[in-house]
């Protein structure tokens, strides 16, 4: 069988990548980490709103549920992360579940959906900050064993460790997405997202289809959280909750191209490429400049609005000859 | 054997003002049915109600001898009734034979045989040229095609169409009226058909609605309706001033 | 608890209230016209905040009288942004919309850290502790000023959209746009003036504000969220609906901030503001769904 172009390109990115701990040193590795990550959580964003065109701006509540999920189980009862993912995925859910009904039931359309998906993330901020069973306000630090020794089962180990996990969580969801688009279901999100009043028409249980499409974002994204959780040893509601990790969480999706499979996963790359060049820079020029990669976040989301609305995956894609295979 | 459609008595005021009173028509399988009336008369009202768009205030609507009134749109297509929009809505960032496919996968098990039937109706509208392009590209005329197109490919017993033929050509038109003749013959489609274009009405209908101010003020065929002396006043009266 | 207390507790908030409903007014005056939510209100607010700061701090000024120049500063920002960004931007879908602004409150909210820092920075008034006694209720004396000056702004407001020219021709955009520029008003010139009209009402609301709290940079989403909750509880785009909204989520702040612990209070509003979205979707004045 003839490979497809995009096929080909895709294997052979995920063969550099998969080969990157070995030529690279540790702080690329921690890049890349971050780079998977974010990619990993635009696109499970992305479901909701790039396929079903229900803007979250905040995702922050499902990577927080997830990271305290996983975390919380590990510190309490030494619960391994892994079904600690499928907890948090649960719990998500049914958080999402729950917005989406009550969002979906009771009208609350476009921007005050937005604003909706936001009250629910501050409000479980700060709960959370005065939940004591998880840390409350001062934080849940999760034991940490001796680094040279990886043990995948708790997910306790070397950075090169973690990067595989990420690598392979970012493959699954990929290809989740990739199915998923494909599917009845993904034609029905897309005509959601197109016209919600002609989707009806022809027949599409417009509630049913968006509840599927915030539920299963809602559960990938609290998988990140577990890994979050895991990565970084050291949860604060404050942090993890927060109303820029939301804001952020998108971006690398609005950049790389809303509705499109390799477009977050790009615009991530990018984003998190630029992000890091930025603060070392700002670290070149002393003082602290802690501002910095958020304005250069917010310029080029600026850029990217007003300049090239569907990101850049599109044109790139049309460069590189694959614009036929994009999906949607 | 009973109607196909029966539409009982459905009234609907929008804050006060009514939009329909007491509308009932009936409809037999294999029939075209025209509803006609000046702009505002409250037919799209009317197909609304019928679609399932919103619920009317009072009066039912019966599909196949099944209670359909207040149910929700993608229900009302699930029971056999295909719709078009008077102002066209196409899925814009999806290509002309995706928006199809949609339609499509009312009626087939699998997205590939919804992929078959969208082709099928896509060439049976003539647009299969334009499968790849985007519908947001689509001229007006195609657009309606496109609406049409989408309606039947979710396999309707009845298709409802909202002034498809504005903005038609006259070439353009005949063949849509052409397309309906084969469609109703063929495989027995029944249509309700609100329409400005006085010509494609008379050349389709066997029978024929008349609104006026939300009230149904004639039934008839064709030449009785051509005839009848209210509808010329409050309607055909307005055509030629 | 003696009811003078509780009865103080409630003054207070509806006083901080007022200023509340003063910044919201602006957010809920630039949707009520353009139909665009302004993401970048909150760092409004604090620029609000930090003029009357420097200004403070280099001259020694009060913030009352530095007023006038925080809400013309901030009404210069909103007419250039409104004129030379957000024009291009009223026919897009609300989301697109909602993203811009957000770009522009993150330039500005960082902008705000790199110049003035991550420390909470405030005056020091001789007055900030006089209060005056009526009967058995003391009222702070800088939160009753506060109040009135909001107040008084808000009244201004109203004026000016129910007797200028300007602001008749500005209502005319807003309910009916194709109509007003067929009788040759010039639409983009209006909406500049009226996004940087909300810009000042906002910008007085932070130099007001910088009376009773210090300032510091990520007060900035704070208080755009709180907007937002204030102006969907009054009803987005009514003007007295702001100032109820306000003050019913000043009071709500004082009461949760003494009953619970203080950083619990803003969870009520926006428990409110859920239940707001949901069940009143047009907000406590705004007409029935
Ligand atoms: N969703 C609605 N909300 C308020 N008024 C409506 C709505 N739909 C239709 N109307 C009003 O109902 C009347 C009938 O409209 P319509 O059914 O569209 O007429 P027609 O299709 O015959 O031209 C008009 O006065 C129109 O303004
Ligand atoms: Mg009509």
């Amino acid at each position: 069988m003839a490979m497809g172009r995009a096929t080909r390109m895709l294997i052979g990115l995920m063969v550099a990548l998969l080969l990157a701990p070995f030529i690279g040193n540790d702080y690329l590795v921690s890049v890349l980490i971050l780079c998977l990550f974010n990619a990993y959580l635009a696109q499970a964003w992305n479901i909701m709103m790039g396929f079903a065109g229900q803007l979250s701006l905040g995702h922050a509540l499902y990577v927080g549920l997830g990271a305290y999920a996983g975390g919380a189980l590990f510190f309490h009862y030494g619960t391994p992360p892994w079904i600690g993912m499928i907890v948090g995925a649960a719990i998500a859910a049914l958080v999402g579940g729950v917005i989406g009904f009550l969002g979906f039931r009771f009208g609350v359309k476009g921007v005050y959906f937005a604003l909706l998906t936001i009250a629910f993330a501050e409000f479980t901020r700060i709960l959370f900050d005065h939940f004591t069973w998880v840390g409350g306000s001062s934080g849940l630090y999760l034991p940490v064993v001796r680094a040279d020794h990886d043990n995948l089962l708790l997910l306790r180990g070397r950075p090169a460790m973690f990067y595989y996990v990420i690598l392979g969580l970012s493959a699954a969801v990929f290809l989740i997405c990739h199915r998923i688009l494909g599917s009845r279901l993904g034609y029905y999100w897309r005509a959601i997202r197109e016209d919600q009043d002609a989707a009806q028409a022809l027949g599409i249980d417009t509630f049913k289809a968006k509840m599927a499409a915030v539920m299963l974002s809602a559960a990938l994204t609290a998988v990140g959280g577990v890994f979050y959780a895991f990565y970084t040893n050291t949860l604060y509601a404050e942090s993890a909750f927060a109303m820029h990790r939301s804001i952020e969480l998108i971006l690398g999706a609005i950049i790389g191209g809303m509705g499109t499979l390799f477009g977050p996963i790009l615009g991530a790359f990018l984003l998190t490429l630029l992000g890091e060049l930025l603060t070392r820079l700002a670290e070149n020029f002393g003082h602290g400049f802690e501002g910095v990669k958020q304005i250069g976040y917010g310029l080029i989301l600026l850029v990217i609005i007003a300049l090239r609305r569907e990101g850049v995956w599109p044109r790139l894609a049309k460069r590189l000859g694959l614009d036929g295979e994009k999906a949607s | 054997m009973s109607a196909l459609l029966a539409v009982d008595g459905i009234s609907k005021s929008f804050r006060g003002l009514k939009a329909a009173s007491a509308v009932s028509f009936e409809l037999d399988a294999g029939a075209i049915l025209g509803l006609i009336g000046p702009n505002g008369a409250g037919k799209t009202t009317v197909f609304n109600m019928i679609a399932g768009v919103f619920p009317p205030d009072e009066g039912r609507v019966r599909m196949d001898g099944r209670d359909i009134t207040g149910k929700r749109p993608d229900q009302i297509c699930r029971a056999g009734i295909g719709r078009t929009f008077q102002i066209v809505k196409p899925f814009g960032g999806l290509t002309v034979r995706e928006n199809v496919i949609v339609g499509a996968l009312a009626s087939c098990k699998t997205v590939a045989d919804a992929e078959r039937e969208a082709d099928r109706v896509l060439d049976l509208l003539g647009l299969a040229d334009k499968a790849r392009q985007p519908a947001h590209a689509l001229t007006l005329p195609d657009r309606k095609c496109l609406e049409v197109a989408r309606a039947l490919a979710t396999r309707p017993k009845l298709l409802l169409l909202d002034e498809v033929m504005a903005g038609l050509r006259p070439t353009e038109t005949d063949r849509m009226v052409a397309i309906f003749r084969q469609l109703n013959r063929e495989s027995g489609l029944t249509i309700l058909l609100i329409e400005h274009v006085m010509r494609a009405v008379m050349a389709l209908a066997q029978r024929i609605v008349v609104l006026n101010t939300g009230e149904v003020i004639a039934t008839g065929t064709p030449e009785e309706i051509a005839a009848d002396q209210k509808v010329r006043d409050c309607y055909l009266g307005e055509e030629a001033a | 608890m003696s009811p003078e207390f509780i009865l103080g507790i409630a003054i207070a908030g509806t006083l901080t209230g007022a200023v509340y409903g003063l910044m919201a007014l602006g957010l809920s005056a630039i949707f009520g016209v353009m139909r665009v939510v302004n993401f970048a209100h909150g760092e409004m607010m604090v620029g609000g905040m930090y003029i009357a700061y420097l200004l403070y701090k280099t001259m020694g000024l009060d913030p009352i009288m530095m007023l006038p120049v925080a809400a013309l500063g901030l009404f210069v920002v909103g007419y250039l942004l409104q004129r030379y960004l957000v024009n291009y931007f009223i026919e897009v879908p609300e989301h697109v919309q909602f993203l811009l602004l957000l770009a522009v409150a993150m330039v500005f909210t960082n902008a705000f850290l790199m110049i003035f820092g991550p420390d909470a920075r405030g005056v020091q008034l001789p007055y900030a502790f006089d209060s005056y006694n009526v009967g058995p209720l003391v009222i702070d004396k800088v939160r009753l000023i506060a109040a009135v000056i909001a107040v008084l702004i808000a009244a201004l407001l109203g004026l000016f959209f129910a007797k200028t020219r300007t602001g008749k021709a500005i209502r005319a955009c807003a309910d009916n746009l194709t109509g007003a520029q067929v009788v040759g008003l010039d639409v983009k010139h209006l909406y500049a003036v009226t996004f940087g009209l909300g810009a000042a009402c906002v910008g007085a609301g932070g130099a007001l504000m910088l009376l009773l709290v210090d300032v510091h940079p990520h007060l900035t989403t704070d208080y755009t969220l709180l907007g937002f909750i204030i102006v969907i509880i009054g009803g987005l785009g009514s003007l007295p609906g702001a100032l109820l909204g306000g003050v019913l989520i000043g009071l709500s702040e004082a009461f949760a901030g003494f009953f619970l612990a203080a950083s619990m209070k803003s969870m009520f509003a926006f428990g409110l503001l859920i239940l707001v979205l949901l069940f009143r979707p047009n907000g406590l004045l705004g007409r029935g769904a």
